[in-house]
């Protein structure tokens, strides 16, 4: 793969992410199976004219798109690539309730504009007058890397783009509770730091948005994301020979990696795919969970983005994130490692500039 | 009259999401669009179904939204002549 350097990222998340200055030093506690975002103002990214007819998605993914461009020192963008796994569910919701409600008649045209999933692509590109490449990507939980794979893409063609790369889902009343019914969100309460020793089914859903800028390097670059790659299907065994094919194919050994993030979600079913490596290939290798603070979403691994760059900028591991005894002496490679309900699996390296 | 006009601003702040202006701030003669009240061609269309959903009056030629809709007063005046509901 070409270099392919992260310019800029903000993240929107259940806990404070947004100020620049902090790395999750004061956390948000939640009790409840499904909570939302930790809201920035968003009044101060958008137009009071523009925000009106946003959703909560449309205005995650505006907001954090406007900061890592300003983060980057990128004003537009030569493409625009989103990721997410359900898209403008509150929209798509408000808009079938209407068409129920209304007997199929007196249906508006802003929700109907605005309930699809690649809104927030669309919204971003309005906003800039970026009329460049822009493409949403739909992939379950492997969205955000679906992305970014196109993104890397771009880069090899022509290296010296500046690419806005993000992944956007937000919670929706009926279709959220939807997905307790059918058991991937824990029925119960649970206290959301204790989340990774629940030991019961289903995990718990919230939401969020992260964006980043990626090119050439610059005296910005906070990471090179070296390779990324996407497994839709695949046994715990089966993705513990894809990571080690694919660390060597980077021409490095497991030795060599200083940290990985894993998207260990509290579900006992199918967290067995990372306890299968976190007891085996990773025993001793720093081993860092970020589920039990910010809760899952389709595109919940685009924040182990968030944290490995912030890794990078501040040379800290919040001890919040830390599952193991081990610990790296630097922190140079670190690999990224995230499924859901054992499908749509990703694997990403990212290094340190 | 003037009782519909403030349902008029009421329904106008709910259905177009206004969330930073207040019945009273809207004049009974501003202009809804462009200088006065800012709304654009979306909200017109939204505007055109508000009229049909709760007074009764469905428009034949969505160009005549762009008198009716001048402003709070010219908007009452017509909906109190057609409405069927």
């Amino acid at each position: 793969m070409s270099d392919c350097f992260i310019n800029g990222i903000a993240s929107i998340s259940a806990q404070p992410t947004t100020d620049p200055g902090t790395f999750l030093e004061e956390l948000i506690s939640y009790k409840e199976p499904i909570f939302r975002c930790h809201d920035p103002n968003y009044k101060d990214y958008i137009k009071p004219a523009a925000m009106r007819r946003m959703s909560k998605s449309v205005k995650m993914g505006v907001t954090t798109a406007s900061m890592a461009l300003k983060d980057s020192g990128v004003e537009m963008p030569d493409a625009i690539i989103t990721g997410t796994g359900m898209g403008c569910k509150q929209d798509s919701e408000k808009f079938l309730e209407n068409i129920l409600h209304n007997d199929e008649q007196f249906l508006t045209p802003t929700l109907f504009i605005q309930s699809t999933h690649n809104t927030v692509g669309g919204q971003v590109a309005l906003g800039l007058g970026c009329k460049a490449y822009n493409v949403t990507y739909v992939q379950g939980a492997a969205s955000f890397e679906t992305s970014v794979m196109d993104a890397q893409l771009m880069l090899s063609e022509e290296s010296g783009k500046n690419i806005l790369v993000g992944g956007i889902d937000e919670i929706a009343k009926n279709s959220t509770l939807l997905h307790k019914l059918d058991g991937q969100i824990k029925n119960d309460d649970i206290d959301l730091i204790d989340l990774l020793d629940s030991n019961t089914l289903g995990t718990v859903a919230s939401e969020g948005a992260t964006f980043m800028v990626l090119g050439a390097k610059t005296d910005k670059s906070l990471a090179n994301i070296v390779d990324v790659e996407t497994i839709s299907e695949a046994t715990p065994n089966e993705i513990k020979a894809d990571i080690e094919k694919f660390v060597f194919r980077q021409g490095l050994s497991l030795d060599d990696i200083d940290a990985v993030v894993l998207g260990n979600n509290g579900d006992v079913k199918y967290d067995n795919y990372y306890k299968n490596l976190q007891s085996s290939i990773f025993s001793n290798i720093e081993q860092l969970c970020y589920k039990h603070l910010i809760g899952d979403y389709y595109v919940a691994s685009s924040f182990g983005f968030w944290l490995a760059c912030k890794i990078f900028e501040t040379n800290q591991i919040p001890s919040v994130l830390k599952v193991n005894d081990v610990t790296a002496k630097n922190h140079n490679n670190v690999l990224l490692y995230n499924q859901y309900l054992g499908k749509n699996h990703s694997i990403a390296l990212l290094q340190r500039c | 009259m003037a009782e519909l006009r403030e349902e008029l601003k009421e329904k106008l702040i709910e259905q177009l999401s206004l969330e930073d202006v207040e019945v009273s701030e809207i004049g009974d003669n501003d202009p809804l669009f462009g200088d006065g009240l800012g709304l654009d061609s979306i909200d017109a269309l939204e505007l055109i179904v508000l009229l049909e959903k709760d007074y009764g009056i469905k428009l034949k030629d969505p160009k005549e939204g762009k008198a009716i809709f001048e402003s709070i007063s010219v908007m009452a005046d017509y909906i109190s002549k057609h409405r069927t509901k």
